[in-house]
């Protein structure tokens, strides 16, 4: 029997102001203002974008305010606004070599031309806590005087090019492809490397941080190094229909990391390193390499490697289980009311033990 | 430089300068002119897509918020504005400086909005690259002590 259940207003509307005051917290310390948030906690606010999958830092900074700071509430908040936007159009690809970098090291080449530009990381840093943040009121320090740089002499070729003019590395060709949308379109298996990396860069850093890793001990291991890893802002040029030509409609800061891994070679062709790249909103550095190292891994079959039974290999297995937002969904569903479902789940197993307990008490007759 | 270079190039710049900066310089020219609307200021997305392995075919990364408008000025000229956000009053600043931009008001439009924002954009990146100089690796090697 199937009794529709109402009810729960009350509590809900309880539950909802009390969860408005505890965002609050004590009204004695002053509120955060989106501002703050976007300013202080900007590596937060990139990783509820590249998750979130749309780049607004003001709307990343809202709903980490709304979530209380629990990012993937936040990711979640995102999500959901962006399927509200009608759809412009699609850009033409950012073109990372123009980037204005404001970090770009390389781990392969020491001496690579444009130089290793450190910028604002925590390398190197003792991971000490620092009593000095928990004074407030501190003073910036001063900026460096500098002699003032000539912008058009600071472009930083990518490092890979290098190795493409000896040919010891594959070339990324280009192709004019549209390329798929898991946003329009849902996820089909096999996926090409396009709809790969769209699944990945907007992925759970944890759960790309976990499979990268596992390449590296072992499982699927494919050796990388960072050829080149470059943050910074690129251009965004989309086509205008009412113009007949682009513009750049914005600019955006982006990670790119790119990895030299180990060789491919045929009987035709002698052997050539091999890439795995990644490319993220915002500053995720982190992200971005494990983005690459997945890449590489899930790239066994094109480049005639063996399936080691690794996850990391196993396309379904990481694109299906990627997305944050999928994932929480679908594990947090099961808290919530499932009284019939269950309802029927007793009486079967009531119906079973009858039967059971029937079963062994004709038996037990039967053996006196 | 073409008309059509010259026309990507403001476009350019208002919709990467800062809403506020736009604002600030913009302010009296809303009240100046008057237009009528072809499309009503409205925000949207637009898919942001990158290449693979940096050189390659692409693939869609995420999107990006925009609003976007477009208007005629009384006289005729009309103007478009795509600037990246949720700024309206951005988006209607950029498409009235594009109309302008193509009237004899062009020239003073030049001095008073667009070279103030270019300035301040170049500062910026000044700014920005200096800092990232000093963070340049200047790598020296030990000289053994056996040769």
């Amino acid at each position: 029997m199937y009794v529709a259940v109402k009810g729960g207003e009350k509590a809900i509307d309880a539950a909802h102001d009390w969860l408005a005051d505890v965002r609050r917290g004590d009204p004695a310390v002053a509120e955060l203002s989106l501002a703050q948030i976007r300013e202080q906690m900007s590596l937060a606010v990139d990783r509820v974008m590249s998750e979130g999958s749309l780049f607004d830092l003001d709307l990343a900074a809202l709903a980490i305010k709304q979530s209380r700071g629990d990012l993937i509430e936040a990711i979640f908040l995102i999500r959901a606004y962006r399927t509200t936007l009608p759809r412009f159009g699609a850009s033409h690809p950012v073109e990372t070599d123009s980037m204005q970098c404001q970090r770009r090291i390389s781990a392969t080449f020491k001496d690579v031309p444009g130089g290793q530009i450190l910028g604002p990381t925590f390398d190197y840093t003792h991971r000490l806590l620092d009593f000095k943040l928990a004074a407030e009121g501190l003073t910036p320090a001063d900026t460096p005087t500098q002699d003032t740089p000539d912008l058009a002499a600071e472009r930083k070729p990518h490092v890979m090019d290098f190795l493409n003019k000896d040919g010891l590395i594959e070339t990324a060709e280009a192709t004019n492809d549209t390329p798929p949308d898991l946003t329009r379109e849902p996820l089909e298996l096999p996926a090409n490397r396009a709809l790969r990396l769209q699944n990945l860069t907007r992925a759970d850093e944890g759960f790309l941080l976990g499979l990268a890793y596992s390449t590296q001990r072992g499982y699927a291991r494919n050796h990388a190094f960072v050829g080149e890893l470059r943050i910074g802002k690129v251009a965004i040029e989309m086509d205008i229909p009412e113009l007949g030509f682009s513009i750049e409609i914005g600019e955006m800061t982006v990670t790119e990391c790119e990895t030299v891994n180990q060789f491919k070679g045929s009987k035709s062709e002698p052997p050539q390193f091999t890439r795995g790249y990644g490319l993220v909103f915002g500053q995720c550095e982190r992200k971005a390499i494990s983005m690459a190292l997945v890449d590489r891994a899930l790239r066994w079959k094109e480049l005639g490697e063996d399936f080691a039974g690794a996850p990391a290999q196993d396309e379904e297995f990481v694109l299906s289980h990627s997305d944050n937002i999928q994932a929480t969904g679908f594990l947090e569903h099961i808290k919530l009311p499932h009284y019939v479902d269950f309802q029927s789940e007793l009486e079967l197993i009531r119906s079973i033990r009858t039967a059971a307990t029937a079963a062994l008490a004709e038996t037990k007759i039967a053996a006196e | 430089m073409d008309d059509q270079t010259k026309r990507k190039n403001w476009m350019g710049l208002l919709a990467k300068s800062a809403p506020q900066a736009v604002k600030r310089l913009c302010e009296t020219l809303c009240e100046t002119y008057t237009f009528e609307w072809l499309r009503q200021p409205e925000t949207g997305g637009v898919m942001v897509r990158g290449r693979t392995g940096g050189t390659g075919s692409a693939f869609n990364m995420g999107e990006v918020t925009v609003t976007r408008c477009s208007l005629r000025l009384d006289e005729g000229t009309v103007g478009h504005g795509y600037v990246q956000g949720r700024d309206k009053t951005h988006a209607t600043q950029a498409a009235l400086v594009d109309a302008l931009m193509q009237t004899p008001a062009a020239d003073q439009i030049e001095t008073e909005i667009l070279q103030p924002l270019r300035e301040t954009r170049a500062r910026q990146q000044v700014a920005i690259q200096a800092r990232a100089n000093a963070t340049k690796v200047d790598f020296f090697t030990m000289v053994r002590g056996d040769d």
